[in-house]
């Protein structure tokens, strides 16, 4: 379980956060979602220890992230941001292998191996694992993090937009492998989405934030209603149901 | 909902094992080619010079100067190689080296300093303010990195030049006053010719920080993929810089005492070995060491022969070598967007 109690968070002089007071339950996908400027990233972030809040406490798992040791949250999660730009030239397995790195400090065991070899097929990179990062396209790169963030084999994997730059193909195979994490390998998975559509059909939870507040935390089919999402977005939105669903139409 | 699987391509992994190991000799036939190119430069360097070392007195000469001089070419050679590399790791950026951060300038101001206050300062005592100096340099330089945004960026080694030659118009400047501009020149460029006996043993202080390095390499390569990423994985990011600050001070300012600047070294080597094995650190430092010493003993070499029996400083040719690989990289860069 996830317990934000009391957090806030204010920077750039104006921009305030909170206070928010949410438990997220374990287990499943849990979508943030909300306009640009919500907050949605902001506490993901504070969620990950990346940064820490003006006051309030995190606790992911039972551990306050802001007080345990950085070793030991780092065995409890993990958190993959938007932006992962690096000049470092490093294969495929061997960023995975630097997933690892809580485990084994950087001297690879039989069991890191293992756990790389897994994450590597789990999102079809194996026959890519020893090529360069900056050989590979966009979206291949976007699955190399994800794969190195899952051979970190945490209980909680917390996602910035992973949808950030990847078409509509790698999109949905993508939103597959995080359901496939969640239910195969038991992880509990945040991810913070752009796309209400997206967010509806492969999570279970979604937690909406509009300026700088919590505003909703329901489940996908509670959530997929014309009043609430007009409410979420500011702006007029209409439900369809489709076959496999209810289907946001906001044009 | 319907549940989603991915797809698995199992008949794949039992290929991985294959395609990892691709058998030990295979690995290592490279790295001995590479060691025999370094130990044969090694040789040349200890046989090449004016004194014919078969006449009498040659092999007291050969123990005076060529042994130690080649040591002071290997440990220099190695050390400044690998801390241009983990410069590189620590801020994400290919063109930072310490003579496109300011750190060597920082060091020859307080060498220009500590001549002026004491007359006739012993080498450990320059040796320590030229490492505080290159300390408080690298710490200038690093703060000022917070502050940028695009650390790939070329505005990183473009300030980092600018903050150096402002440095090195102070030094010129004190140095103008305190009629000491000649040892300034002198010591500008960085060359091994004074190198003797009783003149080098302090460069295996920086053999132990290349070691201490290699225990601590995952560390550096974790910091290189930036702090977000590496507090993620559990490193203590600001731990490891002070480390890697450290080293690249104490590195710089014993090389700077004993040998001078050399400029681009640190930015020539960890380059190429990029080019062909990538960044991990921790398995590429046998290769930037190998490298590093290749490369100083070669333009040594070169700058002992062609003017025989004068010397071209070994700055100088490094200089060369060095703004004709930067500019290389750049265009490179350039092309791929």
């Amino acid at each position: 379980m996830i317990t934000l109690e009391n957090v806030t968070k204010t920077y750039a002089g104006e921009t305030t956060i909170g206070p928010i007071n949410v438990q997220i339950p374990s287990g499943g996908i849990t979508s943030l979602v909300g306009p640009n400027g919500a907050g949605k990233s902001t506490v993901l972030t504070m969620m990950g220890r990346l940064m820490s809040p003006d006051s309030g406490r995190i606790t992911v798992g039972g551990l306050d992230v802001a007080q345990a040791k950085s070793n030991e949250v780092a065995k409890t999660l993990a958190i993959l941001r938007q932006e992962n730009h690096f000049v470092t030239r490093l294969t495929v397995r061997q960023l995975i292998g630097f997933g690892r790195y809580p485990h084994s400090r950087g001297r690879l065991t039989v069991e890191d191996e293992r756990h790389i070899n897994e994450a590597l097929e789990f999102l079809n990179l194996t026959a890519l694992q020893d090529r360069y990062l900056d050989e590979l396209s966009g979206g291949q790169r976007q699955r190399a993090y994800v794969a190195m963030v899952l051979a970190q084999d945490t209980e909680y994997v917390f996602l910035d937009e992973p949808l950030n730059n990847l078409d509509m193909s790698h999109s949905v195979q993508m939103m597959r492998q995080l359901r496939a994490a969640a239910d195969d390998l038991g992880r509990t998975v945040i991810v913070v989405m752009h796309d209400i559509n997206f967010a509806s059909r492969y999570s279970d939870n979604i937690l909406a934030m509009n300026d700088g507040q919590v505003t909703h935390f329901d489940t996908c089919a509670d959530t997929m209603k014309s009043s609430v999402l007009t409410e979420i977005f500011g702006t007029s939105v209409r439900i369809i149901d489709d076959i496999d669903g209810p289907l946001a139409v906001y044009f | 909902m319907t549940k989603l699987s991915p797809t698995r391509p199992d008949g794949l992994v039992t290929s991985i094992g294959a395609s990892k190991n691709p058998g030990l000799w295979s690995r290592t036939w490279p790295l001995l080619i590479g060691l025999m190119v370094t130990l044969s430069l090694i040789i040349a360097s200890l046989f090449i010079g004016v004194y014919d070392l078969s006449s009498e007195g040659g092999r007291e000469m050969f123990l005076i100067t060529r042994v130690p001089r080649t040591l002071a070419l290997i440990l220099s050679g190695a050390s400044m190689a690998v801390v241009g590399l983990i410069m590189q790791l620590m801020t994400q950026n290919r063109f930072v080296e310490p003579s496109t951060t300011g750190t060597i300038e920082w060091a020859g101001l307080g060498l220009i300093l500590t001549y002026i206050f004491i007359p006739q300062p012993s080498l450990m005592l320059r040796m320590m303010v030229a490492i505080v100096f290159a300390l408080i340099g690298t710490i200038i330089f690093f703060a000022f990195l917070q502050r940028v945004a695009l650390k790939s960026s070329l505005v990183v080694p473009i300030v980092g030049l600018m903050l150096g030659a402002v440095v090195g118009a102070v030094s010129t400047f004190v140095a103008l006053q305190a009629e000491m501009l000649q040892n300034l020149g002198i010591w500008f460029a960085g060359s091994f010719t004074g190198v003797t006996r009783g003149r080098y043993e302090l460069l295996w202080i920086v053999a132990v920080t290349t070691i201490i390095v290699y225990f601590v390499a995952d560390r550096f390569t974790v910091a290189g993929l930036g702090q977000e990423i590496a507090t993620s994985v559990g490193l203590n990011y600001r731990a490891v810089m002070i480390v890697g600050i450290s080293i690249v001070a104490i590195t710089t300012g014993v090389v700077s005492v004993v040998v001078g600047s050399l400029p681009f070294l640190g930015l020539v080597v960890p380059n190429i070995v990029s080019m062909f094995r990538g960044d991990n650190l921790r398995t590429n430092l046998p290769w930037v060491v190998m490298v590093g010493i290749v490369v100083i003993t070669l333009t040594d070499i070169i700058g002992r022969t062609i003017i025989m029996p004068f010397e071209i400083p070994v700055s100088m040719i490094l200089g060369v070598l060095g703004a004709t690989v930067f500019v290389y990289l750049i265009v490179r860069r350039g092309r791929r967007g």
